[in-house]
């Protein structure tokens, strides 16, 4: 996603990423980022929380019309995650590992003496 | 609060993603904002990799099935007026149940229409995009799909662009 934002501001259009990982946004150049300390698959939050997923999208268009170079540029959502930490840390995991995820087990498995 | 990147991360995750090496970046591209965001086309770009039904196929999560190592790096156009019952997703690094209820937790689609009717934004684009976001090799993305999406962007009016990775 980085590596897209980096092309679009090139080609002149003013980016924001709203990001669960906003540490790679600095780390990879994106000129703007929003950070959500959200579960993966949820940048807006919470499915059905209208008034949420509002807030977080103001607050990324806030960071858009007010951040000035240079980026990288990284601001922090101020809210928590509304749901139960030990529920959503496996709660947002694919039902079955990922293909790489089974791929890299299966390597340590070969790797085993 | 300060987010933190890693927190939902099983450690060994944690550690890869910690300690994984990325090449320097030369320079941070900048577009300052062109108009007041009330005056402005503003577009949707998520990494959900979802698709509209019937209407586009879906990514290729077969290839991937194959060959892990390697992530669909086409895209999916997303017309502004999609419905819920319309969105097809099946990325294999998230659990989409959620999107499948609510496209708006990653493609906040509706969000914006409302921002848009209460003046927030000037309009939302007419076309939106999703990519895969699995790519363990950016290349494609910054050589032929990206450049390809920004010309499409432009060449429809918008000027600003809001990124949600899943």
């Amino acid at each position: 996603m980085n590596a897209l934002a980096r092309v679009f501001e090139a080609a002149g259009l003013s980016t924001v990423v709203i990001s669960m990982m906003p540490v790679f946004g600095e780390r990879l150049g994106a000129p703007r980022t929003l950070g959500v300390e959200f579960p993966f698959g949820h940048p807006l939050g919470l499915p059905g929380d209208f008034a949420l997923q509002t807030r977080v999208l103001e607050a990324a268009l806030g960071l858009l019309a007010r951040a000035a170079p240079p980026g990288p540029v990284v601001e922090h959502f101020a809210e928590p995650w509304p749901g139960d930490f030990d529920v959503w840390k496996k709660a947002w995991h694919p039902r079955e590992p990922s293909p790489v995820i089974r791929w890299m087990r299966e390597q340590a498995t070969l790797r085993r003496p | 609060m300060r987010v933190d990147s890693y927190r939902w991360l099983p450690p060994s995750l944690k550690t890869y993603f910690a300690d994984m090496t990325l090449s320097p970046y030369d320079g941070v591209p900048w577009t300052p904002l062109a108009r007041p965001l009330g005056e402005m086309t503003v577009a949707l770009v998520t990494t959900a990799g979802i698709n509209v039904r019937d209407v586009e196929p879906p990514f290729d999560y077969a290839r991937e099935r194959r060959e892990p190592l390697w992530g669909d790096p086409s895209f999916r156009t997303l017309p502004r007026d999609v419905r819920q019952g319309q969105i097809q997703a099946g990325h294999l690094h998230v659990n989409n149940d959620d999107l499948e209820r609510d496209v708006n937790v990653a493609f906040p689609v509706h969000r914006m229409l409302e921002l848009e009717a209460a003046g927030g934004i000037g309009r939302l684009a007419a076309w939106n995009y999703s990519f895969m976001g699995y790519q363990p090799d950016t290349a494609e993305w910054s050589r032929r799909y990206g450049p390809d999406v920004a010309g499409r962007m432009t060449a429809d009016g918008v000027e600003a662009v809001v990124l949600t990775p899943v």
